[in-house]
Formats: structure tokens, C-alpha cells, sequence
């Protein structure tokens, strides 16, 4: 209002910006794109590595002449020796079991304490939410070894089920607290109105909360889908069999045979490894910003 | 359909703020009763209370014969509208409306008449498919009253449901929410800051004021036989005049005098009600309406006292217009003829109609 005064009291037209703020602007836009540029480069340019070595021959890949980050004689055999080899299948089997059971697991548990904490309003809620965020901030790279005498006086070393067990404990923490965040953000009357009409605490959750918080809760199930699919340290240290490995592990122990790197085959698992997480978030980008935003923007 | 009775309901908040200090309140079946009150003054508090949102502290609540103290909200069997609506937004306007009935598995041929009924009733009938973001506000808010009457419930609770309405959409949505009221004629419970929705809706109004209820009345009576000054200046728009003053001995009457130039004779009706608060400091409560300038052609009334003011300021509404001026360094706004020759920094004869006034003992802030 006061800026259109402004522009009327200077006899410039109401809607046209003032020059000094276009060009105000447009060195912002300038150093936006020359920051965002610098940033996808640094990180388009592993990736890019990786598919152009998974497409090559070793032959190729072993070649002193010539750039790599080009491909000559393009080929799939890397990925072909990889989708025909047992040891492989076992590896992506293994992580889709165990990353849908972790997140299916996390995604009960943590839609459940974020409702209870964040809409029941019962003593010492608050100070039990900041505790679940807290157990968060405890680093994984810590806890792996008590972890281990856990896993192992319950007999599950060298066994999946136990990154099952494991990962919630992971990820239930940071998924409780966006899910906080984000059931905080529906207007308490809507509770009201749901207790009014008749329903119940689980009803009000699984009719009114779950549909209405449905970005918060698929943000927190890609949270817990990463933490399950990507994790590195835990299957390293629980997992020594190729049956009962899952990809981040079974790639490495697998494809690198003593002093040998298999790099066109490392490359392509990589790549087949990180098609689901990619795809994922593609279709689902826009739910997760708005999921981690919600909190932050709405009452 | 029900009663609705408080006996002595008592709010404290974990802090220990007291939001209501022992209310007793009856309403009676059908009856379409305002709660009003300015910000904390324990309205809002006393309906949450009666909808089982908000936990007695001490006290009683009885909904249609029953004490429902530690009944939960779904078993009172009560509907509510809110401020904001609270529509579900991920459901249909049909399914919003239907939700509460789906809960308490009536038959699906059932929901459906219920909701044709109240979409009839409240002119949305071609609005059931759609979702609660492609409603306008005025919209929603049938919506959210459509809610509230398909359950048929014993009371109705409105809770702030126009606040968020532009001026004219919220007097719009008076007359609907009153056209309703006269058609389904359910006891209910409005909560209220604006006084002229109170007036407008209630069969009595209930007015609060820092956790007491200060008087109940119909609408006439808080307006013509306030019992408080609080009444007295919240009720009535724009606002009594309260002009500080001392009761005189005068002519064989009493007078009220303002200044040592301003005296106003009190009626001979009202000269022995007012006797024993001779010679002592009171408040004069005057509504505008009654202070106003007097057409040459017509004769001054038996009560009418005159009084001269050096207008301030002038404010021209179509229909009348609001003279403003100070007597004593006292603000007092005048309602006169929308032809008055008032003019800034002039003065201007005006008359004041006793008749109508109201004596206030300042300290306790009763009229007597």
C-alpha cells in the first residue's frame, strides 16, 4: 500500500517496479543461478562419472587414451551381468524387504507418538516429543557397536531382520518429529469437530489426521525409506553372508575382489541401486518440501 | 431439544487463571440464547465447558435433565460451529455433513435425506459435491451449520461462527443463522464479542465480563434497564455517554450537575429514586440517541434539559449524523438530524431526555 502511495507521490505509474529494484533484482536472479549452477554441477557430476563408467567396457574403462567422461562404445553388459546374477538379485530382494518393513514399522510407530503427542495434550507430552528429536541427534556411528552385543545376545548376527529391528530405531525419531510438526499445524478445531461428531481418538486418526497430513506423512516415509535403503555402517557390520546382504554392502564385498574393482559393474549397480530412491523422489518431491515446511509456515 | 442449565461452573486454568468464577445460567428448550462479552471475559470458555472440550472445575452442567460434567463431547449430544469453520477439507461438503451420522452407523438412505434436508434448508444443495476449498467463506459456514443440523442434536453451540465473514456477508449470515433457528428451533448457545449480533439474534442475551456473568436479559431490557455500567456501555452502539456528575438539590427537585454551567433537571418520576444520592459524586449514563438537537418547530418535551456544545468533530451517516463534543473534559457523542446545523469549533443548542437516563454509583458500578 504505502510502496503504491509512494509510486503515486513520485508520478510513477502504480505496477511498474522502480529501476533500482529491477536491477536490484536481477543481480539476485544472476547470483541465484550462478550458485545453483556451481551447486548441481559439483553434484551432477558424480553421478553423470558413474553412468558413463557403467556403460563402458573394462577394456574401456582401462584405456589410458582418450577422456572418460565420454563413452565410445557404449554397452550393457555391465547391467546385464548384473540382472542375471544371483548374488545380485539376492542383494536388491534383501534391501526391498528390509527397507518395506522398516518403513512400514516407522511409519506406524511414529504416526502414532506424533498424534498422542502432539493432539492428546497429556502430561509431560512436550517434554516427551523433545526427547524423541533428542535420541535423534545421538549419532548411528555410535551406537552400532552396543547395538551389536543386543543384536547378537538375541541371535540375529548375519541376519536382515536385524537391520528390521535396527533402522526404526533410526529413523521412528526425525519421522515422529516431522510428523509432529506437521499434525501441529492442523487447526485444533478440527479435533474438536471430529470429537463433537462422535468419533473416537483412532477414528479421528485414521479419518481426519492421515488423509489431511498426508504430505507430512509421505516426507517422513521417504526420511525412513532413505535411512533403510542407503544405510551403510550397520549391514557392514552385521552381515557377512551374500544370502543375507543387501545392496550397499553385497556391491562392495561383492564386485571388489581382493586388489580387483570391477568398475563398470560397481558403477551399474550403483546405478540400478539408486533407480528406486531417484524415482521416488521425483513423484514425490513436492508432498516432501511441503511436508517439511508445514510446521514452519502454517499456525 | 433441551435445557440447559450451569450451577455455579468454575474455570482455572493450569496457571491458575480463572476464566469463569462460578456462573449460573438456565436456558430453556427452544430458546436461542447469546453469551457476549469482551476478549476473556469467559464466553468462549463457558461453551467449550458445555461441549465437553474444556474440563469443569468445579460446578455442575446438566444438558436435558442430565449432569454431564464428565459425559465426553460425543455423548451430549450437542453440535457446534466454529469460528473457523473446521470443515474436514479432504471430504466432500455431502460427506462433511454426513460424517457424524456415518459415525453412528445410521442407514445410508437415512444420511442421505438428512443432508438433502439440510442443504435445503440452508440453500446449498448444489455445493454437495464439491470440496470445502472451492467454498467461499459464507459458504463454508452453512457448510459448518448444514453439519451441526443433520444430527438433530438436543443443542446447538456457535462459537464466533461469523467473525470471519466481511461486514456484509456476516449480516447476511445473522438473518440465515436466525431463519434457521426459527425453523429447526433447537435450544442454542451463541457466543459472541459483537453486541450488535447479540441483540440482533438472542432471546436473551447473557452478558460476561472477567468470568461473572454481569446481567441477563432479553435484548430491550440489557438495552433500556441496564443494571451495570459494564451493560450500560457495552450494550448499544455507539456507546452511553458516562459524564461524571453530583446530584443537586434544585427548585424543589433534584438536578444533575455536570459543570458549574451544566445542570440537568431530573425528572420529578425519577426524584425519588435518585433522592439519596443527593450531594454525592455519581456517573450519568446518557445514550447518544438521547442527547440530539431539537427542530426549531418542535416544542421541547416534559424531561428534555438543555445544554449547550462546542461540537469537535462531526460525523454525517446518511440517516443521522454523530455529533462529537466534551463536556468537562468528558467525550459525548450526540445522534441528531442528519439536517443539523452542527459545524466544528461552533456551538450547537442540544437537549438531553432525562427521561431516559441512568444514575451510576461510580464505586460499585451499579445504576440504581
Amino acid at each position: 500500500m504505502s510502496a503504491s502511495l509512494g509510486a503515486v507521490a513520485s508520478g510513477m505509474p502504480i505496477g511498474r517496479r522502480h529501476p533500482k529494484s529491477r536491477n536490484e533484482r536481477s543481480w539476485a536472479l544472476w547470483c541465484s543461478y550462478i550458485a545453483l549452477g556451481f551447486f548441481a554441477f559439483i553434484y551432477l557430476v558424480p553421478p553423470f562419472y558413474e553412468v558413463m563408467t557403467s556403460l563402458k567396457t573394462s577394456a574401456e574403462i582401462g584405456a589410458e587414451k582418450g577422456t572418460p567422461w565420454i563413452v565410445h562404445h557404449p554397452t550393457l553388459a555391465n547391467f546385464w551381468y548384473l540382472i542375471t546374477y544371483h548374488n545380485f538379485q539376492i542383494y536388491y530382494l534383501n534391501t526391498v524387504i528390509v527397507t518395506l518393513l522398516t518403513v512400514a514399522v516407522s511409519m506406524v510407530i511414529s504416526v502414532l507418538a506424533a498424534f498422542s503427542l502432539s493432539r492428546m495434550g497429556f502430561w509431560g507430552s512436550k517434554t516427551l516429543a523433545t526427547g524423541v528429536f533428542l535420541t535423534y541427534l545421538v549419532p548411528a556411528s555410535l551406537l552400532f557397536i552396543p547395538l551389536f552385543q543386543i543384536i547378537g545376545a538375541i541371535g540375529l548376527i548375519n541376519s536382515y531382520w536385524c537391520l528390521v529391528l535396527i533402522y526404526p530405531t533410526l529413523a521412528v525419531p526425525f519421522c515422529t518429529w516431522i510428523m509432529i510438526g506437521y499434525f501441529g499445524s492442523i487447526p485444533k478445531e478440527l479435533d474438536e469437530a471430529a470429537l463433537i461428531d462422535g468419533a473416537g481418538y483412532l477414528q479421528m486418526l485414521w479419518r481426519i489426521f492421515i488423509p489431511v497430513a498426508m504430505p507430512g506423512i509421505i516426507a517422513a516415509t521417504i526420511f525412513a525409506f532413505t535411512v533403510s535403503w542407503g544405510n551403510f555402517i550397520y549391514p557392514l557390520a552385521y552381515l557377512y553372508t551374500s544370502n543375507q546382504m543387501v545392496l550397499t554392502v553385497g556391491i562392495v564385498s561383492d564386485l571388489i575382489r581382493g586388489d580387483v574393482f570391477e568398475w563398470g559393474k560397481i558403477m551399474a549397480a550403483n546405478v540400478l541401486a539408486s533407480a528406486p530412491p531417484i524415482i521416488i523422489y521425483a513423484f514425490l518431491m513436492d508432498y516432501y518440501i511441503a511436508g517439511l515446511t508445514a510446521g514452519a509456515t502454517k499456525g | 431439544m433441551a435445557e440447559v442449565s450451569c450451577r455455579k461452573v468454575v474455570k482455572i486454568y493450569d496457571g491458575g487463571v480463572q476464566a469463569v468464577k462460578g456462573i449460573d445460567l438456565d436456558i430453556k428448550d427452544h430458546e436461542f440464547v447469546v453469551l457476549v462479552g469482551p476478549s476473556g471475559c469467559g464466553k468462549s470458555t463457558t461453551l467449550r465447558m458445555i461441549a465437553g472440550l474444556e474440563e469443569i472445575s468445579d460446578g455442575e452442567i446438566w444438558i436435558g435433565g442430565d449432569i454431564v460434567n464428565d459425559v465426553p463431547p460425543r455423548d451430549r449430544d450437542i453440535a457446534m460451529v466454529f469460528q473457523n469453520y473446521a470443515l474436514y477439507p479432504h471430504m466432500s461438503v455431502f460427506d462433511n455433513m454426513a460424517f457424524g451420522l456415518k459415525l453412528r452407523k445410521f442407514p445410508r438412505d437415512e444420511i442421505k435425506r438428512r443432508v438433502d434436508e439440510a442443504a435445503r434448508i440452508l440453500d446449498i444443495a448444489p455445493l454437495l459435491d464439491r470440496k470445502p476449498k472451492a467454498l467461499s467463506g459464507g459458504q463454508r459456514q452453512r457448510v459448518a451449520m448444514g453439519r451441526a443440523i443433520v444430527r438433530n442434536p438436543k443443542v446447538f453451540l456457535f462459537d464466533e461462527p461469523l467473525s470471519n465473514l466481511d461486514a456484509k456477508l456476516r449480516v447476511q449470515m445473522r438473518t440465515e443463522i436466525k431463519k434457521v433457528h426459527q425453523t429447526v428451533r433447537t435450544t442454542t448457545i451463541y457466543v459472541t464479542h459483537d453486541q450488535v449480533e447479540a441483540m440482533t439474534l438472542a432471546d436473551r442475551v447473557v452478558v460476561m465480563n472477567q468470568g461473572i456473568i454481569e446481567q441477563i436479559g432479553s435484548p430491550q431490557e440489557l438495552y433500556h434497564n441496564p443494571q451495570t455500567r459494564f451493560v450500560a456501555g457495552f450494550i448499544g452502539s455507539p456507546a452511553m455517554n458516562f459524564l461524571p456528575c453530583r446530584i443537586e438539590a434544585a427548585d424543589g427537585g433534584i438536578s444533575v450537575r455536570l459543570t458549574p454551567r451544566i445542570a440537568l433537571a431530573v425528572p420529578p418520576a425519577r426524584a425519588d429514586r435518585y433522592g439519596p444520592y443527593k450531594d454525592r459524586e455519581m456517573l450519568l449514563g446518557i445514550r447518544p440517541e438521547h442527547v440530539f438537537d431539537r427542530h426549531p418547530s418542535e416544542p421541547p418535551r416534559p424531561g428534555w434539559a438543555p445544554m449547550d456544545a462546542l461540537v469537535d468533530v462531526v460525523e454525517p451517516m446518511g440517516m443521522e449524523t454523530m455529533v462529537h463534543f466534551f463536556i468537562d473534559g468528558t467525550p459525548v457523542c450526540a445522534r441528531c438530524e442528519p439536517s443539523t446545523p452542527a459545524e466544528p469549533e461552533k456551538m450547537l443548542p442540544l437537549w438531553a431526555d432525562m427521561t431516559q437516563m441512568h444514575l451510576i454509583e461510580p464505586s460499585s458500578g451499579r445504576v440504581v
